[in-house]
């Protein structure tokens, strides 16, 4: 026996000792197209509804079926929900990456599998629950057809019986999950079933992770951010949408169109108070929604990169022209067609200048699932109080994972049209001029087309303050100039920062979207492990708010932590900083498309600081654990 | 004397735009002039037209016309997606899109192709001159294999025709004018306000810079010389009551969704519009002839526009009031508890 065996041993029998209780996380490696997301889900709500803390993340690949998946899901008393890089228990249900999803595996980690693909003999460091999956969904599923589908419905009994959730949990979430389907319902019910008694009889309990009930989830909503998003464009009135199918935005739009057909048709008529188009390419989405909130509607598209960067030359329109208009990004990984699938913040700096000349616009990054419901409505205010396009930037982690959230709150306030022309102002003003800035904040009146107002020809070419053509270099520069003097105003309007200021910090966080979760645990982490405190800027709009110089002159070094290669949130705010203020940022950059995981913040910043003892948490390699167990 | 006035009690002045800033005899100003009788004689309110625009000289030409109403001079080739958009906001609105050979069928295609599919209410006229002429006179695709440039550059590639791929692709009212056929061309335009859905209309319209000379393909003397007119065609308004006598036997009358009144003269040979197959079969013979068919080449006067598809409300959606575009308080709650 080698030291390493002795060693697990040890850590065996601690680990009966000590039980690691709602704090660990589960990974299922699945191949994408065998159904599991319904076995994952009903996973995540069962512990949901055991009312501990939860959070689910989808690695899938860009395909339709055949290829690895994996689902992460964290359980977390303290109310983590970032991602957790280490997996603390695996249901490997892949043959294909089996044996590589076991060697990457910290000592100590569970492995639940399919005992045809016999992992225990890869490393002796792990606890193995293997289980004949295959025999014991025949006798529950008669139909041959189905059995690929019910399954992984196995494994969640399994889990159930040995991490302790209550099986009427199970059914219960199942019963959420698959709703009026009955006979699916029955089927996936007796899997359940048929692994609980499984696991009862065959697996005694080994590792030290339980699931026990808290009090922490009541009333609490699951839903992804895409779907968030979507009811907060209904609440906000949306009336044309133009999109065209991308990853991962589409679920966007295609929740949209469920919500709509049932919450806005005219019950009196039967019609609809909305037009959703799905166009021919990401320019056309873009071109729709423009001539939309042109002739007075509230209009969205939603997209990811590679649509942002087919509308570049119309987000120029927009800005120049004035129309209002919301586009969602929903980011994942580029360059190019990068990683479909996979998540990113790497479109801030193409997008705050999308398209050529002095351009540029207005950002609002939501970090929770409830902010993409309440900036769903800030985005339409703003596009139309500026009259400009407003870019709501999601990412995939956010868009299309579960979040556990509040639910959401009926919207307080009416909508904000903006500055349109009636004939009380026109009469207040005099003459009336589409681009004459006659409340000095650099927003012109406009009208629109059909209301009877003056009309007003409006173009992307040169044009003066009464939008006629123009190539005259004072009624150029007098434009330019209003168009600044407008983005200066919107300073003012966009979302604050939320700001959590430490008396005692000298080093700051700025950070952004979805980095929000690992930056709090990583703060967490700091404090508790190193003594280290932090203070806390959670950038919510570009551009930026006069609180970023006086949280920068409050700390001696800054990190900016962004999920993207390039720095590239810190890179437009040398934009606006003075070079004192610049040269106290850092980067704590994360970019190989798992979404940012709070030890790899912290380790970054304490190498960064000077600690040595940063090596301490770099993670001992899976080989060792390897060659160890000869 | 009293001012003439329309039937909705406006002056002709009303329908006119700005001073054109395209050359002297461009055939767009000839077209920007019939737009503009067309619109006074039917009577429509400019208040509720949208012009629209993509880019190059035919693009410019909104301006020169209806100085009452909204414009969007868009990019180029992607005004189809803006003035879909235009309408899906407020489909009491009245649209007109004016486009190029350049900017419909190069840089444009792909718009132009899913406008014409979606039968959107929408008059489209493609100013065509068989060249660039913002640019200085680069050959677009819809010159003639064969034709010549003034540098003497001949053109080897094949044209693409508007009028074939519309009624390929779907659109319910296909017409081929020249700028030059002020009779013609106003009843189409006429017509073309009457109609319900995508009008696509290609009126030929010589750059009298760029492409007026011996071996084009698109100058007024050869346009003139090898115009074959496919039938004579008069308009008839709804609101008018037929004042000539017509001979049914030569005659063929084509009800407009309005009630107007479209009648086509049989010329040489009998032809029938609303027969896809009889239209696609004329373009091809007259194209081989290097003749140009002129006149209504093809419609489907009772098609549903995209629009109606959507079943829209009645209000139109810019104008909805805010309590019929959020839901209820009833509503978020049902939401919220479905994802507990």
């Amino acid at each position: 026996m080698s030291p390493t065996d002795l060693a697990f041993q040890e850590q065996q029998a601690a680990g009966r000792r000590h039980r690691v209780v709602n704090d660990f996380s589960i990974q299922v490696a699945t191949v994408n197209g065998s159904g599991s997301q319904t076995a994952n889900l009903v996973l995540l709500r069962s512990i949901l509804l055991m009312g501990v803390p939860v959070s689910g993340k989808n690695m899938f690949p860009s395909n339709i079926a055949g290829l690895p998946t994996w689902y992460t899901i964290r359980a977390s008393k303290r109310g983590y929900v970032g991602r957790k890089k280490e997996v603390d228990f695996l249901v490997a249900m892949n043959p294909e990456t089996a044996k590589e999803d076991v060697l990457t595996l910290d000592p100590g980690a569970a492995v639940v599998y399919d005992e045809t693909l016999k992992l225990n003999a890869l490393r002796s460091d792990l606890t193995f629950y293997p289980a004949p999956f295959d025999k014991l969904v025949t006798p529950v599923c008669p139909d041959a057809k189905l059995r690929r589908l019910v399954r992984n419905m196995i494994y969640d009994g399994i889990l159930a019986r040995l991490l302790g959730i209550d099986l009427s949990l199970m059914d219960k979430a199942l019963n959420k999950q698959l709703g009026k389907k009955g006979r699916a319902v029955a089927l996936n019910s007796a899997a359940l079933k048929a692994g609980w008694d499984y696991a009862e009889a065959n697996l005694p309990k080994q590792d030290p992770y339980y699931l026990e009930p808290m009090n922490e989830t009541a009333g609490k909503i699951l839903i992804e951010g895409n779907t968030a998003a979507a009811i907060g464009c209904m609440m906000a009135g949306v009336t044309v949408v133009a999109w065209y199918p991308i990853t991962p935005s589409s679920s966007l739009c295609e929740s949209l169109i469920g919500y709509m057909k049932k919450y806005r048709i005219e019950k009196e008529t039967g019609k609809a108070t909305f037009a959703i188009v799905q166009a021919e390419d990401e320019i056309a989405s873009l071109g729709m929604v423009i001539g939309a909130s042109w002739a007075g509607a509230r209009a969205m598209t939603a997209t990811a990169g590679p649509g942002i960067s087919l509308m570049s030359e119309f987000a120029g329109l927009a800005y120049y022209a004035e129309s209002p208009a919301v586009i969602f990004d929903v980011q994942r990984v580029g360059p190019s067609t990068g990683l479909p699938t996979r998540t990113a913040q790497g479109d801030l700096l193409t997008t705050a200048f999308l398209s050529h000349g002095d351009t540029k616009h207005i950002m609002i990054i939501p970090h929770s699932v409830e902010e993409c419901y309440t900036m769903a409505q800030d985005a339409f205010d703003l596009a139309e109080h500026f009259q400009t396009p407003v870019f709501v930037m999601m990412d995939l982690d956010l868009g299309m994972n579960n979040w556990m959230s509040d639910g959401f709150k009926y919207p307080d306030k009416p909508i904000n049209r903006g500055k349109v022309l009636t004939d009380e102002t026109l009469k207040k003003i005099g003459e009336w001029g589409r681009y004459k800035d006659v409340d000095g904040d650099g927003i012109a009146y406009r009208t629109i087309p059909g209301d009877g107002m003056p009309a007003y020809f409006a173009r992307g070419s040169g044009h003066n303050a009464r939008g006629q053509y123009s190539e005259r270099p004072d009624d150029y520069v007098e434009n330019m100039d209003r168009l600044a003097r407008k983005f200066e105003t919107a300073r003012a309007h966009v979302p604050k920062p939320v700001i959590d200021r430490q008396a005692n910090a000298k080093i700051g966080f700025i950070g952004y979207g979805t980095s929000h979760y690992a930056i709090e645990e990583s703060r967490d982490q700091l404090r508790e492990e190193m003594k280290v405190e932090t203070s806390y800027f959670r950038l919510r709009a570009y551009p930026f708010t006069d609180e970023l110089a006086a949280f920068i002159d409050a700390h001696e070094r800054l990190y900016v932590i962004e999920q993207n290669r390039d720095a590239q949130a810190l890179q437009l705010m040398k934009l606006d900083l003075t070079p004192e203020r610049v040269s106290k940022l850092r980067s704590v950059l994360h970019y190989n498309g798992l979404p940012i995981d709070a030890r790899s913040i912290s380790d970054d910043v304490l190498a960064q600081e000077g600690y040595e003892v940063a090596k301490k948490n770099v993670r001992a390699g899976s080989s060792a654990g390897m060659t160890g167990g000869e | 004397m009293a001012v003439r006035v329309n039937r909705i009690g406006l002056e002709p002045q009303v329908y006119k735009g700005g001073k054109t800033t395209l050359c002297a005899g461009c055939g767009h100003n000839a077209i920007s002039e019939r737009i503009i009788d067309a619109f006074y004689d039917m009577g429509v309110d400019p208040r509720r037209v949208i012009k629209l625009s993509g880019i190059g000289c035919s693009s410019k030409s909104p301006a020169y016309f209806l100085g009452g109403s909204h414009g969007f001079n868009a990019v180029h080739g992607r005004m189809p997606s803006v003035g879909t958009g235009a309408m899906l906001a407020n489909k009491k609105l009245i649209a007109i899109g004016v486009s190029g050979d350049g900017d419909t069928g190069a840089i444009g295609i792909g718009q132009f192709v899913h406008l014409m599919r979606r039968n959107l209410p929408i008059i489209y006229i493609i100013e065509d001159n068989g060249c660039y002429g913002l640019t200085k006179g680069q050959f677009s695709p819809t010159a003639d294999l064969g034709s010549k440039l003034k540098t003497g550059v001949v053109n080897d590639l094949p044209p693409i025709d508007t009028c074939a791929l519309a009624i390929e692709l779907g659109a319910t009212f296909v017409a081929r004018s020249f700028s030059g056929d002020k009779k013609q061309l106003l009843a189409l335009l006429k017509a073309a306000l009457a109609h319900r859905g995508t009008v696509m209309l290609d009126v030929i319209s010589p750059c009298v810079t760029f492409n007026d000379h011996e071996g084009s393909t698109k100058s007024y003397a050869y346009v003139k010389e090898h115009d074959d007119p496919l039938e004579e065609v008069s308009f008839v308004p709804f609101f008018e009551e037929i004042t000539v006598d017509y001979d049914p036997g030569s005659t063929q009358e084509v009800r407009m969704h309005d009630g107007s009144r479209l009648l086509l003269k049989k010329l040489e040979e009998a032809y029938d519009p609303t027969d896809k197959i009889t239209a696609m079969k004329r373009l091809q013979e007259t194209a081989r002839r290097g003749e140009f068919a002129t006149g209504l080449i093809y419609i489907e006067p009772d098609r549903d526009d995209f629009l109606e598809q959507l079943n829209l409300s009645d209000e139109p959606l810019a104008t909805l009031p805010l309590e019929k575009i959020r839901p209820g308080r009833e509503a978020l709650d049902e939401i919220m508890e479905s994802l507990r």
